[in-house]
């Protein structure tokens, strides 16, 4: 799936962050959304399912590390690492 | 959205179907007033795959995908909701979360066994303090030099009194961490739990952790991601099988009472035939074809890998139980003093019902979540 990831994984996470967060919630991509407190229980899992989804990656035990998930940036840096780019 | 069954499909529902009719309904009842299901049923289910359902070939499942799952979850409910849970706990709370989380090492060893029954596996999250609330669990982990060391109590176990693995998740150094735990780890015991409402052949037990020692390697999960990891995984997995099971019982009670409408007089007229007990046939029908379309959905979104499959699944679950309890309630008044006997099924599934909405994740919990979502965005519910 080479699609999504030349539209910018930012672009399409945050998408997916407001989806789940609320559209009229703000907050920066550099932001710590856990942190904040914007996520609910379910969300771990679904963020999960979602990276591995429309990046078309595997999430492993091993990089569920809570950096790779606290903010937009990370995630795209994640993502990217997890292309190999 | 297509949620027609395939020829595949179809097919094996008619096998779960024949397998229900023979092996499950007739003895269903008996199970229920002894408190257990027997050890040849256990081989049964495991011989037809059903405890692997939808485990890989690699490791001797029958690799069945999430719809085809769900109508095995409904079909064996529809006889018998203990058997129905020994499926939830050890195929979707337990094995589907090894296949997910497991290393490799856990993985080879313990599928396999799980696939064909040869081991029976329980899922310990809840404790005598602890139940929704899963972050107040009292059940300790420390580590040691070669592993670690569990302590607690946990409590309501579904197939304790039986299981070879147990998940228990405890809280450590790292936060809230879960572990594979067989049964002949010394300083663990089961001591039966009794006189349960519903599902009352599933076996319960509490189990005993006194310092217990745990082997580095059974470690599931990372450290600190108990809770977003494992459990919430599990609990997934779990409310799909309880949603499906749900429908199974409200399925049952549905077609008990058609038969018995068609056949019992008062009043000079068949039940049938009186216009307020048509009235409530069609509510009934209307509530299972509801619950069964919102299972369906979720299936199938679980077969897509979609991350709105996880809203969907506490959608079906949280209507389809409560659906049950409704439906339950509704079979035992059409069916008078002989709903209230057990000499029938319909006072098992009245009683069973109301289990359904309390595992998994209770009827207020699911409220919380689906509100929470449809406050963010109503988009990923409707
Ligand atoms: C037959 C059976 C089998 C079970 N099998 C297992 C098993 O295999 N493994 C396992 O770990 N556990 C098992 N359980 C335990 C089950 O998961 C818990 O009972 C469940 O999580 C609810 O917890 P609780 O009973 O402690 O109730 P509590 O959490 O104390 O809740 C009591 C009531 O308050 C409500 N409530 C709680 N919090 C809130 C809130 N924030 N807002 C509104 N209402 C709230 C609940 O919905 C409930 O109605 C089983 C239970 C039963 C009955």
């Amino acid at each position: 799936m080479e699609t999504p990831t030349q539209a910018g994984p930012r672009v399409i996470i945050r998408e997916f962050l407001q989806k789940r967060i609320g559209q009229d919630v703000q907050f920066a991509d550099t932001e710590d959304i856990f942190q904040l407190g914007l996520v609910n229980s379910l969300f771990a899992l679904e963020l999960v399912v979602f990276l591995e989804k429309s990046f078309d990656i595997a999430v492993e035990n091993e990089d569920l590390n809570l950096d790779n998930f606290r903010s937009v940036s990370n995630m795209e840096t994640f993502i990217l690492k997890k292309k190999g780019k | 959205m297509n949620l027609a069954l395939t020829d595949t499909q179809q097919a094996l529902r008619e096998e779960f179907r024949s397998f229900v009719q023979t092996e499950l309904l007739p003895y269903a009842n008996d199970y229920d007033k002894q408190g257990f299901i027997p050890m040849e049923l256990i081989q049964k289910l495991g011989a037809r795959g059903y405890l692997g359902a939808t485990l890989p070939e690699a490791y001797g499942g029958r690799n069945m995908d999430q719809v085809s799952y769900g109508l095995l979850n409904e079909e064996i409910g529809s006889a018998c909701s203990s058997t129905r849970s020994l499926i939830t706990v050890h195929s979707s709370l337990t094995a589907e979360t090894i296949l997910r989380w497991g290393t490799r090492e856990q993985k080879d060893k313990w599928l396999p066994l799980l696939a064909t029954g040869a081991s029976l596996a329980a899922f310990g999250l809840s404790e005598p303090d602890a139940g929704s609330d899963t972050a107040g669990i009292k059940t300790t982990y420390q580590v040691t030099a070669d592993g670690y060391t569990l302590n607690g109590v946990k409590k309501w176990i579904t197939f304790a009194q039986t299981a070879h693995l147990f998940v228990i998740v405890a809280q450590g150094e790292q936060g809230i961490t879960a572990f594979l735990v067989e049964r002949d780890t010394p300083g663990l015991t089961v001591k039966p739990l009794e006189g349960i409402l519903g599902t009352r052949a599933s076996m319960l037990g509490e189990i005993h952790l006194d310092d217990c020692h745990i082997p580095a390697e059974n470690l599931f999960g990372r450290k600190g991601w108990g809770l977003q990891q494992i459990v919430n995984t599990a609990l997934d997995n779990g409310r799909y099988s309880v949603a499906c099971g749900s429908l199974g019982i409200a399925r049952a009670c549905l077609e008990d009472s058609i038969r018995y409408a068609k056949n019992r007089r008062s009043f000079g007229q068949l039940l049938k035939d009186h216009q307020l007990i048509k009235q409530k046939i069609a509510n009934m029908v209307t509530e299972v074809k509801a619950a069964s379309l919102l299972c369906r959905n979720a299936g199938y979104l679980r077969d897509k890998k979609d991350p709105d499959s996880i809203i969907q699944t506490s959608l079906a679950k949280y209507h389809a139980s409560r659906m049950a309890n409704n439906i339950a309630a509704e079979a035992v008044q059409l069916h008078g003093a002989l709903g209230c006997h057990d000499s029938i099924s319909i006072q098992r599934y009245f009683r069973d019902a109301k289990v359904m909405e309390i595992i998994e994740g209770s009827t207020e919990i699911q409220q919380i979540l689906i509100a929470d979502h449809s406050i963010a965005g109503l988009s990923t519910i409707l």
